[in-house]
């Protein structure tokens, strides 16, 4: 609690006026409008378009572009290819930290996936830029290409995502297997998946001198900022960029792509500004993706049903020019009580785009995995799901022996398994009924970590008792503009109506990254504490001035609250106002940050227990998720409407994960053959009959000052291994792949 | 895309002979010209025609070409003479689609199979000779009906597979004048170096589709579709089946399938042995499993077999247990019966 105290100076504020409210979106109005501009809104004079031509085949070199056709076609103004392409500052492949991706920038001929751009046509309008690419009609020189999970032979690394280590041992496992009393093995297959944010990857760059301006959508404003600069060879005060709305992002804005580059390369090269907005289609390539996984467990028991040892391995694919493995095995370190644990992964290099983070990236197929596996594991062991996982739930992290900092897992099964009406279920598969469809019962447990990045803020309060708040956080919808604001209000001590939110631009104090779930506990610690330093300076002046009632209450302290400071030990107060107006000045501006200090001694997770309820027809294999309820533990809850957005929609992802979402490749050529929303299914809302989350009580004192853990992705966990255990219970098929398709039920 | 003229024709005179691509709702044309399969050099818009009339007639109904799929779908005497093609058109697309779709549209719709849509792949249907980029590929969705070596696709429509059940007309003016083709046999099914003749000559355009009288079988009729996901997807297969039952005795069966084929399948000799017999399971069942008889995959689809029979027999089930007073909420789906709690 040091942190708290610290933070409350000697003027006093509280978490709770406006935190903790469900307030509605304070965007939403701008959005269902079309007042809010999204970057490819921006037309600045003598705006030229940019379309991406991109590769058809897999493999191989282009022998030749059709340049003179292209350039040619009324309209266009330049074609770049790997000849004529303007070059960054430094090589496409340099890792100036780990959220870089190669930036693929034409820099030469090969082509290593299919949808990789191979060139970039500009002119006066979009028409004539698509017309350009198509005109260029390459010709190939091809190699044979896979890109698939079989097509390569796996190799070992020492690190997955964001350089996690690869592997965990802890315990013995094969000691613990020698002697175990039952011996699970289970494998399970995910799909390609592809974020399909709506709003597609969109750039407006703008060059004034040597001042660059970008509106793009993305979710790390000052690391992107860096980014740029670094491939750019300027410096970052040279650039400003813009992103007040995204219109989802999913993981896929977080990372900057060669086509960014290459819009600001040819703006500066031509001079003028420059609109790149990618086709529906080249959303499945260049962006990322979430890879496949293959993923085997073992699961020992003992004759009472304790997990004795688990073991997790995951093969997963990354391109061949640079690496993401998606950390799937790491599902498995912290969840259950295993005294004996392996986890590994390997990775496969295809022809494909590189994967990147994508919606729980690792714990989604992880957790998809693993919870059928623990079905299993119950199953073998003649216990309920759900008893099983009681008994084999975690006191401390089993992967670091370390106490949780609050876990409320147990209220979470709890919570949910009593709405769902879990007792009643019977457990033999097939066995419930409703008319002439199977049911079935399945559950899965949740799990996402609580990570926090680095966050600075401003909180200015003005001499009419109105607020500005500022830093640079990403509102994807998911509610930051809403969220963060009434972090800040509570911190200023103020009514949420009197507070300016500035943010989505770059010449704001950075908000960090929007992702890992971390933004609200990281951005919005950033802002507390700015608001509570704007009042510590506030309280400062009040109470060492003669004139005011507070004078003297500086031992007692005094307590912000609706615009105003209230001595502790008597009933008088001043408004922010009058204090300001008394020492003659227009404002005070206090600064924040939010970051977690030193190596944290306690394992953080938001947990959550999800229940679902399958229909499945006996005959044709559809299957229906007919109820899906959800508990969450996941800190403190800011704004209860939009956590619950973040919930739910999380499991709706879930849904799509196990029935529904995966790019199917056409193995000989290399290409998708499902690349738009019409053939790439998504649940739509007649897939969503009944579903709930709820969030259960939980005070974490350890996780940051202000309890906040994250609900952004942790609702994608635990939800598809739901389903399929569900999927498994109506149907007594046990679910080897995501997504299920009817025909494997017949 | 490619540069193209548009003009927009007032009177169906002027769209006749006219060169050039017709343009109705565009949901699917302008999608084509998007992704460069469709190239036309000229845009005939006729969604202003004023085709766009449901009318009596003979005792059944006259469905003009520009009507839209919304429309059709919540007419009264649609929804109580021919309560199977309502369903099927709600079972399709999304809300905005049908809004903006017409019923020639529908009919002309091109086929959904991936590498048609691909201009890099090889197709017959898009570039005769060219080959069938489906054949060997991800062929889930292809056809296990009336397919060749030289075409695999199957014809998308919902609307259309309930249109062949009731025995629909296509009325179709040319410049050679009027004629009209059977909805069950208006696209043509591949041959062996795949598209098949083209279902209209150049210059001729679709104006009407006459249902006829459906006597006894408005009372039992329905549509069934199997989909991953619950809306907003095409069948996996569908049916629609109509049946005439009196005491107990089927006097007249429709059974047609979706999904299967270059065209709605009308299951004839499902249809012949149901005739005479009793409203049964077992008579359903004997039928169904003759609604694919000839069927074969065209590559990893053999589980479209028994899905066909299932939602055949699942059809026929529905139907005699009576058209329902509304629609289900989840038209045609496999959830949305009485059969299901
Ligand atoms: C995402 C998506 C999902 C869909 N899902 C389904 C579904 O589940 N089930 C389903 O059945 N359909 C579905 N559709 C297809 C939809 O039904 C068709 O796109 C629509 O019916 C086409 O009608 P239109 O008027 O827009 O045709 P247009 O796009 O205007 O024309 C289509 C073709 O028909 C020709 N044409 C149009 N009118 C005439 C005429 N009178 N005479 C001769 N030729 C004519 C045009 O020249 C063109 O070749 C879906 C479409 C989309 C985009
Ligand atoms: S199945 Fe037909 S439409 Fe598809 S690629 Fe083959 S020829 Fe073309």
């Amino acid at each position: 609690m040091d942190d708290l105290m610290n933070m409350q100076g000697q003027g006093h504020v509280r978490l709770g006026s406006s935190a903790g409210q469900a307030l509605t979106r304070r965007d939403g109005i701008l959005k269902v409008t079309g007042a809010a501009t999204y970057a490819a809104d921006n037309r600045p004079d003598g705006l030229l378009h940019a379309v991406l031509a991109t590769a058809g085949i897999a493999k191989g070199r282009v022998t030749h572009l059709d340049v003179a056709a292209a350039e040619a076609h009324p309209g266009v103004v330049k074609v770049y290819t790997p000849q004529t392409a303007p070059r960054l500052a430094v090589s496409p492949d340099e890792k100036i930290h780990p959220f870089v991706w190669r930036m693929e920038t034409l820099t030469d001929d090969s082509v290593r996936y299919a949808g990789q751009p191979i060139a970039l046509v500009l002119a006066e309008t979009l028409e004539a830029a698509t017309e350009g690419a198509r005109l260029l009609a390459p010709r190939y020189e091809t190699e044979a290409h896979g890109v698939t999970l079989d097509d390569a032979e796996p190799f070992e690394t020492d690190t997955t995502a964001f350089g996690r280590p690869a592997g965990h041992s802890s315990g013995d496992v094969d000691a613990a297997r020698a002697t175990a009393a039952r011996h699970v093995s289970t494998t399970v297959e995910t799909s390609q998946q592809y974020h399909n944010a709506i709003e597609p990857h969109a750039i407006t760059a703008r060059w004034e001198g040597d001042r660059l301006e970008i509106d793009t959508p993305n979710q790390a404003i000052g690391l992107s900022k860096q980014t740029f600069a670094a491939f750019l060879g300027i410096d970052p005060s040279q650039i400003v960029l813009r992103s007040p709305f995204l219109g989802g992002g999913f993981g896929s804005k977080a990372i900057l792509y060669g086509g960014q580059m290459l819009a600001i390369l040819s703006a500066r090269d031509l001079g003028r500004p420059v609109k790149l907005v990618l086709r529906r289609d080249q959303m499945y390539g260049p962006v990322g993706h979430r890879a496949p996984t293959r993923q085997a467990l073992q699961i020992d028991l003992d004759a009472e049903g304790n997990i004795a040892a688990l073991e997790h391995d995951t093969v997963t694919l990354t391109s061949t020019f640079d690496q993401f493995l998606e950390s799937a095995s790491n599902a498995s370190h912290s969840l259950y009580a295993a005294p004996n644990l392996r986890t590994s992964h390997r990775g496969r290099r295809a022809d494909v785009g590189t994967p990147g983070p994508m919606r729980a990236p690792g714990e989604a197929p992880g957790s998809a995995a693993l919870e059928i596996a623990m079905d299993a594991a119950a199953q073998a062991a003649g216990m309920d799901p759900l008893e099983f996982r009681l008994k084999n739930y975690a006191e401390s992290d089993p992967s670091t022996g370390m106490a949780f900092s609050s876990k409320g897992l147990r209220e979470c099964y709890a919570e949910a398994a009593k709405l769902f009406g879990w007792a009643e279920r019977s457990a033999a598969p097939r066995s419930m009924r409703q008319g002439r469809l199977l049911k079935g019962w399945g559950m899965g447990t949740a799990q996402f970590p609580c990570p926090m990045f680095q966050a600075a803020a401003h909180a200015t309060l003005r001499a009419d008792g109105s607020a500005v708040i500022e830093t640079s956080a990403a509102d994807m919808g998911q509610g930051a503009w809403t969220a963060l604001a009434q972090i800040a209000a509570d911190g200023l001590g103020i009514d949420i109506d009197k507070v300016e939110f500035r943010s989505g631009h770059s010449d704001l104090p950075d908000a960090g990254v929007a992702g890992g779930s971390g933004h609200t506990a990281t951005a919005g610690t950033a802002l507390f504490n700015a608001g509570a330093d704007a009042v510590r300076q506030l309280a400062e002046l009040a109470t060492n001035d003669p004139a005011s009632p507070l004078f003297g209450a500086g031992n007692a302290g005094v307590t912000a609250r609706s615009g105003r400071l209230y001595r502790n030990d008597d009933e008088r107060s001043e408004a922010y106002e009058d204090i300001l107006a008394r020492a003659g000045l227009e404002l005070v501006r206090g600064e924040g940050t939010g970051a977690r200090e030193g190596e944290p001694d306690r394992a953080m997770f938001s947990h959550g227990a999800v229940f679902a309820e399958v229909l499945v027809d006996p005959d044709l294999g559809q299957v229906r998720v007919s109820r899906l309820i959800g508990a969450f533990a996941a800190g403190r809850i800011v704004n209860p409407r939009l956590a619950r957005s973040q919930l739910l929609g999380g499991m709706i992802w879930g849904i799509g994960m196990a029935l529904q979402e995966e790019a199917v490749h056409d193995t000989r050529s290399g290409r998708l053959t499902n690349a738009d929303l019409a053939g790439y299914h998504v649940p739509v809302n007649a897939d969503v009959p009944m579903i709930e989350a709820l969030t259960v009580h939980e005070d974490d004192p350890f996780v940051n000052a202000l309890g906040i853990k994250g609900v952004g992705e942790i609702g994608v966990t635990g939800t598809v291994g739901a389903i399929g255990n569900a999927v498994w219970h109506a149907t007594g098929v046990q679910p080897t792949r995501f997504p299920i398709h009817p025909e494997s039920l017949i | 895309m490619n540069r193209f003229e548009y003009s927009r024709a007032e009177t169906l005179g002027a769209a006749v002979g006219a060169e050039g691509a017709l343009l109705a709702g565009g949901t699917n044309l302008l999608d084509l010209m998007k992704i460069g399969v469709a190239t036309p050099e000229r845009l005939v818009d006729i969604s202003r025609l004023s085709l766009d009339r449901i009318e009596e007639s003979a005792g059944g109904l006259r469905i003009g070409a520009m009507v839209r799929n919304a429309d059709i779908a919540r007419d009264p005497q649609v929804l109580a003479r021919y309560p199977a093609l309502a369903e099927a058109l709600l079972s399709g697309a999304s809300a905005q689609l049908r809004n903006a779709a017409t019923t020639g549209g529908n009919v002309m719709q091109a086929t959904r199979c991936s590498y048609f849509q691909d201009p890099l792949s090889p197709c017959n249907r898009r570039a005769p000779g060219s080959g069938c980029g489906a054949l060997g590929g991800a062929t889930r969705n292809h056809a296990v009906l009336g397919w060749t070596e030289g075409c695999i696709a199957v014809h998308p429509s919902d609307m259309c597979v309930a249109l062949a059940a009731y025995d629909a007309v296509v009325e179709i003016t040319g410049p050679e004048g009027l004629r009209e083709v059977p909805m069950e046999e208006f696209h043509p099914l591949p041959d062996a170096e795949g598209s098949g003749a083209a279902p209209l000559a150049p210059g001729e355009i679709i104006t009407h589709i006459r249902l006829p009288d459906p006597r006894a079988l408005a009372r039992n009729a329905r549509y069934v579709k199997l989909r991953e996901r619950t809306s907003f997807a095409f069948a996996i297969v569908s049916a629609a089946a109509a049946l005439a039952i009196e005491d107990g005795v089927i006097t007249e069966a429709r059974l047609a399938l979706g999904g299967v084929a270059a065209r709605p399948w009308r299951c004839r000799a499902a249809e012949a042995a149901l005739k005479g017999q009793p409203a049964t399971a077992a008579s359903f069942a004997r039928a169904a499993e003759l609604a694919t008889e000839g069927a074969r995959p065209s590559g990893d689809n053999a589980a479209k077999i028994p899905l066909a029979q299932r939602i055949a027999l699942r059809a026929l089930e529905r139907a005699a247990a009576g058209t329902p007073e509304r629609l289900p909420a989840l038209p045609a789906s496999v959830f949305a019966g009485d059969d299901n709690g």
